[in-house]
């Protein structure tokens, strides 16, 4: 093993111990207003404001709820009334700032603000609907799923 | 039913029963700072790409179509979903002094700013960037910049900022504020940024 690997390799792991316990984290609300709630693993969580979220969490909003998250590459994403939000895959290393953001807009509406990883790299980040596929490459824009 | 069947069904569909519905439209809005920005709309092998604020699309059953919308429009149908738009990070550096492990004078000042940052915000988190100049190679900047990155978290927590909330990460010599070939020793590049979201 050469030393730049090895250092390479010992800098990975303390980089690993510094990162926070909820290291799944991967976005936080900030914004809660309604009724809005999480599903993980089957169960309902409550989407207090200062929620911390985690991979394959789907954020419903009710007829008169609306939220606000922040992800950890600075994308901002927003969901009114009705709406269904599940983030799909996401991966994130703030150093290299490479990653891949997946989400899907299953109803509703919502307003995005891209982060990092769309800057990044081109095809980085999706919205999927259910009739199709939107390529996300640096941008703020708002997409709706009619009933 | 062939691709081009279906598609002449749903063709006569829309013109017959006015059955050319959208199931879902996206609106390209303004950028904050006017720079240009793009979107793409796609259904299998059809797409259309976005360029222009307020350059919308509609899914069809027969693809993609693009219209031009308006803030009005958006107003109605999004007015909830962008109500609830959380507030864009704000993102403050500090310098040190060349050779020490010490704040210049103006960057202490701005770490008053930074606390009414975080005061100021309901839930935040923050995030600490460390940044090095280009002396040394990736690894050792990357060990450096996160260094120098922890040493302003240990500053802020003792400054009463809940340990939780604050992450430190390095850029190393990623992100240059002032570049330069490898291999110089420039003081406006070894810095730390914070990040208040």
């Amino acid at each position: 093993m050469s030393i730049s690997f090895a250092r390479a390799a010992i800098l990975s792991i303390a980089l690993c111990v510094v990162a926070p316990a909820g290291a799944a984290d991967i976005g936080q609300i900030k914004v809660s207003k309604g009724q809005v709630t999480i599903e993980r693993e089957g169960r309902a969580v409550p989407a207090a404001v200062g929620t911390r979220l985690q991979i394959a969490d789907v954020v419903k909003t009710g007829a008169n709820g609306s939220v606000g998250i922040t992800m950890d590459d600075d994308s901002l994403l927003s969901a009114g009334p009705n709406s269904m939000l599940s983030l799909d895959r996401y991966a994130f290393d703030p150093t290299t700032r490479n990653g891949r953001f997946d989400a899907s807009l299953n109803k509703g509406t919502l307003a995005v603000i891209s982060g990092r990883i769309a800057k990044q790299a081109a095809d980085s980040m999706t919205i999927r609907t259910p009739a199709a596929i939107l390529g996300v490459r640096g941008t703020e824009f708002v997409v709706g799923v009619n009933d | 039913m062939t691709e081009a069947a279906a598609r002449a069904f749903a063709l006569a569909a829309c013109v017959l029963l006015g059955a050319c519905a959208s199931s879902g439209t996206v609106v390209l809005l303004p950028e904050k700072d006017g720079r240009p920005s793009t979107l793409a709309m796609k259904q299998g092998d059809r797409e259309v790409v976005l360029t222009e604020p307020y350059a919308a699309a509609n899914a069809t059953p027969l693809g993609p179509r693009s219209y031009r919308s308006s803030a009005g429009e958006v107003e109605a149908r999004f007015g909830s979903a962008l109500a609830a738009q959380p507030s864009r990070a704000a993102s403050f550096t500090l310098y040190f002094i060349e050779g020490k492990d010490e704040f210049t004078e103006e960057s202490k000042q701005v770490v008053d700013r930074v606390l009414s940052e975080i005061a100021r915000r309901p839930v935040p988190d923050v995030l600490v960037v460390g940044h090095t100049d280009t002396v040394g190679n990736d690894a050792f900047n990357d060990a450096l910049g996160q260094q120098r990155a922890e040493s302003v978290r240990s500053a802020l927590i003792r400054l009463g900022v809940p340990a939780s909330d604050v992450r430190a990460i390095s850029r190393g010599k990623r992100e240059l504020a002032i570049p330069t070939p490898d291999g110089v020793a420039e003081a406006r590049n070894r810095r730390v940024e914070i990040v208040v979201r």
